[in-house]
């Protein structure tokens, strides 16, 4: 393997391992405001796009209209969905919560792939000119939109709970729901802002995706990839829900690389990330950057 | 059934230790459960083929499910990856019968061996993760023995799939819709109260002591470790055993069809029909072999009318099915996560004790 090829390979996989990232720390905002594993965080994604194409194509909007509607439109959706779907099941067991995630997820898919096709939907073409040069590397446009829009979202998200009151009150939430409710935050307020914010910062990796490579139900399969990632990073740590996505995105693109090379298996790119996972769960459960969970009696 | 160990409604009280864990709660219930399978002895001379092959398909899935319900419900282990357990069992009794020309008759219960195997070597994360992480590890394990099949052209046929022969015993053929019905039976009844007794012993009460607090349950001497490995052992026995007699019903297993959302239709079958409760599992999986003909019923009933023109029923009649899943399993867990078992259980406390009930 030659420098330039190994270079290209890494990365490409950083530029979908950041998409990873960024789902992964919605899926981790969710979980550490709320304790609830979102199994839907994929459908979140394929929502969000076929709402964007929807507006681009049935109603010729500008891209940048339909984009913030969309986007209006999530955080809508996420803040009903908590209080309609999540809320009942504050204080159920763990089953009961990831098996709600899981069939509206079930629902969800099927219900776009009623109203929208099971094919692949193009988006229509948003940037005149479909590569550009960086420091003289031959980029295509879409590709360089989306990591810019990756470190945009992740820098948002570092200044976000560093900086902003809602943030911190996310914070406190997570480390401890009493203190933070006697401390006069609103804990109801805290789980419905995470829904809305994870829901929409997903829609708004889904239609990076779908822009790139066309909306389609397998987009939804991001939702599952992103397990490997957090559980990788730490299912609660922000920071290592971004690292884990980037290693994971870099592992597929080699994996996919070694396969079409050397060993010839077929689809060993879509199954590394969990053997990778079933490793980190054996040796390390916490993840890289995760709390380590100590039980007292 | 089982009652030891479900919910129970106010008023329904025991008072001694052996009227707790009796298999069947009245006299009633005993001659209720005996007529029902004598009663089912007939059907194959009663109803139609269609209504059998429904039937049929409660069975293995039923059995298959209740392995769910005793790693789920009783032990309190999440596993997302059932189906394909179920998948492995069905492959290997193809397997033992094709390749190494053992008979159907013992090819099934050693495919549930077979199975047992290969989940107790994904068992073995399971004895030391819990909940969350170990939803995550089946739903790995899910993907990588999904990979597995569609790989090991040797095991499961490849893509192409492979044949499985039909049962006999004693040189008789039991191929048929009429005829598999009271194999399938048979396993059903075994399983059911190898199930309801497995709860009676030590061995199901330590499950179920694992199950509510694992701490004391490890202070009071129960070794953790043994017991949800061996939970996640017999739960893909039974997933085994169901999947051979589906392959041998269907006489082809396809290396599709043992995805990641049958496994959410086993787990959707045991919350509906109540975590940790024997009955209350068949009544899921009726409930989930029925609800997708409902909604084909449903469909071919609006055919033609206003609805089905303005939302295109027949061909959205599949999503259709898929919606109504989902939408079941979210709504029983928000009003009923106790599911249907517990439903009964209260119909019936109310007319046992019927003015003092509430």
């Amino acid at each position: 393997m030659d420098g330039t090829l190994l270079f290209q390979l890494v990365l490409s996989g950083l530029i979908v391992g950041a998409l990873y990232g960024v789902v992964a720390m919605c899926f981790v905002l969710i979980y550490k405001a709320s304790q609830v594993v979102n199994f839907a965080q994929g459908e979140f994604m394929l929502i969000g796009a076929w709402a964007c194409w929807w507006l681009l194509v049935k109603f010729q909007l500008p891209f940048v209209a339909a984009f913030l509607v969309t986007l209006a439109f999530m955080m809508l959706f996420g803040l009903i969905l908590q209080f309609v779907v999540l809320k009942p099941l504050i204080g159920e067991p763990i089953i009961s919560v990831i098996m709600v995630t899981i069939g509206l997820s079930i629902f969800f898919q099927a219900l776009m792939k009623w109203l929208f096709g099971v094919s692949v939907q193009p988006f229509p073409p948003i940037f005149a000119a479909p590569d550009m040069n960086v420091l003289g590397l031959q980029i295509r446009t879409v590709y360089a939109m989306s990591t810019l829009i990756s470190i945009g979202i992740m820098a948002a998200f570092a200044w976000f709970f560093k900086f902003s009151r809602m943030g911190l009150a996310m914070r406190a939430t997570a480390f401890n729901q009493q203190v933070a409710q006697s401390l006069g935050i609103s804990v109801r307020k805290v789980f419905a802002l995470a829904w809305g914010i994870s829901a929409m910062v997903s829609a708004l990796a889904g239609v990076v995706v779908g822009v790139v490579n066309g909306v389609s139900p397998a987009l939804s399969f991001f939702g599952i990839k992103v397990f490997p990632a957090v559980i990788l990073g730490g299912l609660d740590s922000i920071i290592g829900a971004v690292v884990g996505g980037l290693v994971i995105g870099v592992l597929e693109n080699v994996a996919h690389y070694a396969d079409s090379q050397w060993l010839h298996w077929g689809n060993l790119h879509e199954i590394a990330p969990f053997y990778v996972l079933i490793l980190i769960l054996m040796v390390r459960p916490y993840g890289l950057f995760g709390t380590r969970d100590i039980e007292r009696v | 059934m089982a009652g030891t160990v479900a919910l129970r409604p106010c008023g329904d009280f025991r008072t001694t230790y052996g009227g707790d864990q009796t298999v069947f709660p009245t006299r009633l219930s005993l001659a209720f459960c005996f007529l029902g399978i004598a009663a089912l002895c007939f059907a194959p001379f009663v109803f139609s083929k269609y209504v059998l092959s429904l039937l049929i398909q409660i069975g293995y899935l039923g059995i298959a499910a209740l392995g769910l319900n005793i790693l789920v419900g009783f032990t309190g282990q999440i596993s997302i990856g059932h189906a394909v357990f179920f998948g492995f069992g069905a492959f290997a009794s193809a397997y033992f019968s094709n390749k190494l020309n053992v008979p159907v008759f013992f090819a099934i219960p050693l495919a549930g061996v077979a199975t047992t195997a290969v989940g107790l070597l994904f068992g073995v994360p399971a004895a030391r993760l819990k909940g969350l992480y170990l939803a995550i590890a089946t739903l790995a394990a899910q993907f990588i023995l999904e990979d597995f099949f569609a790989r090991a052209s040797w095991f499961t046929g490849g893509v192409a799939g492979t044949a499985a022969k039909s049962f006999s015993i004693f040189g008789i053929e039991m191929s048929g819709d009429q005829r598999y019905f009271y194999v399938v039976l048979a396993y059903v009844v075994i399983l059911y109260l190898a199930a309801t007794n497995l709860m009676r012993t030590r061995d199901g009460r330590a499950l179920v002591a694992l199950r509510d607090h694992y701490l004391s349950a490890e202070m009071m001497g129960i070794n953790l470790t043994k017991y949800r490995t061996m939970s996640f052992g017999v739960s893909a026995f039974y997933a085994g055993i169901g999947g051979a007699l589906y392959g041998h019903y269907l006489g082809f297993v396809s290396v599709e069809g043992f995805g990641i959302f049958f496994s959410i239709q086993f787990l959707a079958m045991v919350i509906i029909g109540g975590l940790g409760s024997v009955m209350g599992t068949l009544m899921g999986t009726v409930f989930m072999v029925l609800l997708p003909e409902a909604m084909g019923g449903l469909a071919k009933l609006l055919s033609g009318s206003y609805i089905d023109r303005l939302l295109s029923l027949d061909e959205g009649v599949v999503f259709l099915r898929e919606m109504a899943i989902g939408a079941v399993i979210v709504l029983f867990l928000i009003f009923e996560p106790d599911g249907l078992a517990h439903r009964w259980r209260q119909i019936r406390a109310y007319w046992k004790l019927y003015p003092f009930s509430h």
